[in-house]
């Protein structure tokens, strides 16, 4: 599977997500958003930034559960809830804010 | 064996990593065995021992042979609700690492007889 | 019986069966299976502390198949008991958890 960005084309495995994590950027992002029906606001660039910084951290794509309290713990218990991921990101949105951050597959979502 | 719902639904599994990072795969194993089992609600405790309790040095930098830092992940534990983390005390011993020297501050360090009995109360061993 | 512990590495090489032997309980049992049947003869150098655990009533097996294999039948420690693979299987059955050491 390939992205066109421009003249440009990303390669992508056959779930979506970026072989080549380093092909990553901005445009890369709404691109794969467009994909899945998602129109990115600044709500949406708020989770995705969390999720880059946790790979740095941590060199690991977050499961549903780690997600949700990451971001309790970052970004305040208001946004730290499966509901608020679940209507930026639906329907599975650990799985789909890591296929847009640029990050592997979670490894353990079904 | 008992057949009682509750050692059905929910097991007591203790995750055993007795091998040292980076020469082989065996430590990164370990850690997305118990993350991955993590998904399932059980009971899980992880414990270091031998040359595993490498894995916990804080002083760890990888990055010359482009792996990822054990270092780096462990702490990723707390946020997968694994809290039941222990180190073995002879081990850490033999090796002459101190406490002050690992990274995790919410291990637990027990002696051989304690990780006799540890072994005791588990439904399931994973040895790494 | 609480756990079988299962050792594969020869003691000569590896600190394995003494990790093994520090946190190995009373209702425990250990079987020495490949390279791990070094540990069974006389000269291993876990010889004595095979012989204390032992006397406390803990079970040692060797696999047979494997100790055959590397001419050791006349250099087994004497208290050792020899087993097959369905007495491994067994052994599996009665212990209510399998700590294998590799």
């Amino acid at each position: 599977m390939q992205l066109l960005i421009g003249t440009q084309a990303v390669e992508l495995d056959k779930e979506g997500f970026l072989k080549q994590l380093t092909d990553w950027n901005e445009e890369v992002a709404i691109k794969i958003a467009q994909q899945e029906h998602i129109q990115l606001t600044a709500a949406h660039w708020e989770i995705i930034e969390l999720l880059r910084k946790f790979y740095q951290l941590y060199e690991l794509s977050p499961s549903m559960r780690a997600l949700v309290k990451h971001t309790e713990q970052t970004l305040g218990a208001e946004k730290g809830r499966s509901v608020y991921l679940l209507q930026l990101f639906p329907p599975s949105p650990a799985k789909l804010a890591c296929k847009i951050a640029g990050l592997p597959k979670p490894l353990n979502c079904i | 064996m008992t057949t009682n719902n509750k050692s059905i639904t929910c097991k007591k599994l203790l995750f055993i990593s007795r091998h040292a990072p980076y020469g082989t795969s065996l430590a990164k194993e370990a850690l997305d065995a118990i993350l991955a089992a993590s998904a399932y609600d059980q009971n899980l405790s992880l414990l270091f021992m031998d040359d595993g309790v490498f894995q916990l040095l804080s002083a760890q930098d990888p990055s010359d042979l482009e792996q990822k830092n054990f270092a780096a992940m462990l702490p990723v534990l707390a946020l997968y609700e694994i809290e039941n983390i222990y180190v073995h005390f002879e081990s850490l011993q033999a090796r002459q690492i101190t406490i002050n020297e690992l990274i995790l501050d919410g291990v637990q360090v027990i002696d051989s007889k304690t990780i006799c009995s540890l072994l005791t109360q588990q439904d399931q061993l994973l040895s790494f | 019986m609480s756990t079988l512990h299962t050792v594969n590495k020869s003691p000569f090489t590896h600190t394995t069966l003494l990790s093994c032997l520090q946190i190995c309980g009373e209702d425990d049992g250990i079987l020495l299976l490949e390279d791990g049947v070094f540990g069974a003869i006389k000269s291993s150098p876990c010889s004595e502390q095979l012989s204390i655990i032992m006397q406390k009533g803990i079970k040692i097996y060797a696999l047979m198949g494997d100790v055959k294999a590397r001419g050791l039948q006349e250099k087994l420690h004497p208290d050792i008991h020899i087993t097959d693979y369905n007495g491994f299987v067994q052994l599996s059955i009665e212990h209510r958890c399998v700590q294998s050491w590799y």
